[in-house]
């Protein structure tokens, strides 16, 4: 029965039984996969963690445990931890320039009113955006501020 | 070496968990202060005592206590989203991103059209007008692939930026 063995049970050099944990989300034909998760996580925590899940959700449990510890593998500081400093990092920076944009779209609008109004005459549909776009600044913001808590 | 000192009052919260005698090397000690006994257990069910000792052997000293700030980050968000752990918290973090691309790309449109109109040049820094750069998706086919799950919008935009910044896939 060795050929029937998935990734895991063949790594850990046990037998494969029917209702194995590791079957159905680490096959035999990836052994690097398996690998990983064990080296980061431990096989022990993987099943654990496998076991109190509902059978639908283990697919994506073990895909992301497997992305999370490649990501360790590769930046043993960081892990995809790194990834998500970095995202918050940029999103910060974009919450910057799209308030620095908005604040020149005023400036531009402002200064377009006094001399030209009458080209203007459907400014309340760019109020309007305007407004929602500020509206949308201010959102963004405070949602950042509720997940930026992550260290 | 120290003798028999009582292990209660100086064992680093590791050994007081793994119930042995914190030695004067120990791994954890510098880390894991004895008050801070959430914290190791929270990183040991996740990983393990003995994994997270082999990653920070692994690194250098001085980068140590940010591999446990990481370490303990990331089983903290593992064990309250089992499933999904930091891949959902990325995902979430790209959708806002596109989000805030898509903003922004309106408001430069807008302000490149009052510009236009007023003949007024803006003097804002033209080099970033594209899109931005660095955008950590070079993990994007792979955490597209959970973001149907948690937001269907990922997947839509996530070409459009550079996917060789980060290396893991």
């Amino acid at each position: 029965m060795n050929s029937g063995r998935c990734a895991a049970c063949r790594y850990l050099r046990r037998r494969c039984a029917p209702d194995c944990i590791f079957s159905p989300y680490f096959p035999s034909n990836n052994p690097q996969r398996f690998v990983s998760v064990h080296r980061i996580y431990g096989a022990s925590n993987v099943g654990k963690l496998l076991q109190q899940l509902p059978t639908h959700l283990r697919a994506e449990a073990a895909d992301s445990l497997y992305f999370e510890a490649q990501c360790r593998v590769e930046d043993p500081i960081y892990g995809c931890v790194g990834l998500v400093f970095l995202l918050q990092q940029q999103i910060h920076d974009a919450e910057s320039q799209l308030a620095k944009t908005l604040a020149e779209v005023a400036v531009l609008k402002s200064h377009a009113k006094h001399p030209q109004a009458q080209q203007f005459e459907a400014e309340s549909d760019f109020n309007n955006l305007l407004q929602k776009q500020l509206d949308n600044v201010a959102n963004l913001s405070f949602s950042n501020q509720a997940t930026s808590g992550f260290m | 070496m120290r003798g028999h000192e009582p292990r209660s009052s100086s064992s680093c919260a590791a050994c007081k968990l793994l119930k042995r005698r914190c030695s004067s090397n120990c791994i954890f000690a510098p880390y894991f202060r004895s008050d801070e006994s959430k914290k190791f257990a929270k990183v040991h069910k996740v990983f393990g005592a003995s994994n997270v000792s082999k990653i920070l052997i692994e690194v250098p000293e001085e980068q140590r206590e940010e591999t446990v700030n990481s370490l303990a980050y990331e089983a903290e968000v593992r064990l309250r989203d089992p499933v999904y752990g930091c891949i959902g918290a990325i995902a979430l973090l790209q959708t806002k991103m596109i989000e805030l691309q898509h903003d922004l790309a309106l408001a430069r449109a807008r302000l490149a059209r009052y510009a236009a109109t007023s003949s007024v040049v803006s003097d804002n820094d033209g080099a970033s007008m594209g899109p931005f750069g660095d955008f950590p998706a070079a993990c994007g086919g792979f955490i597209d692939s959970f973001s149907q799950n948690i937001s269907s919008e990922v997947n839509q935009d996530a070409h459009m930026y550079d996917f060789s910044q980060i290396p893991y896939i």
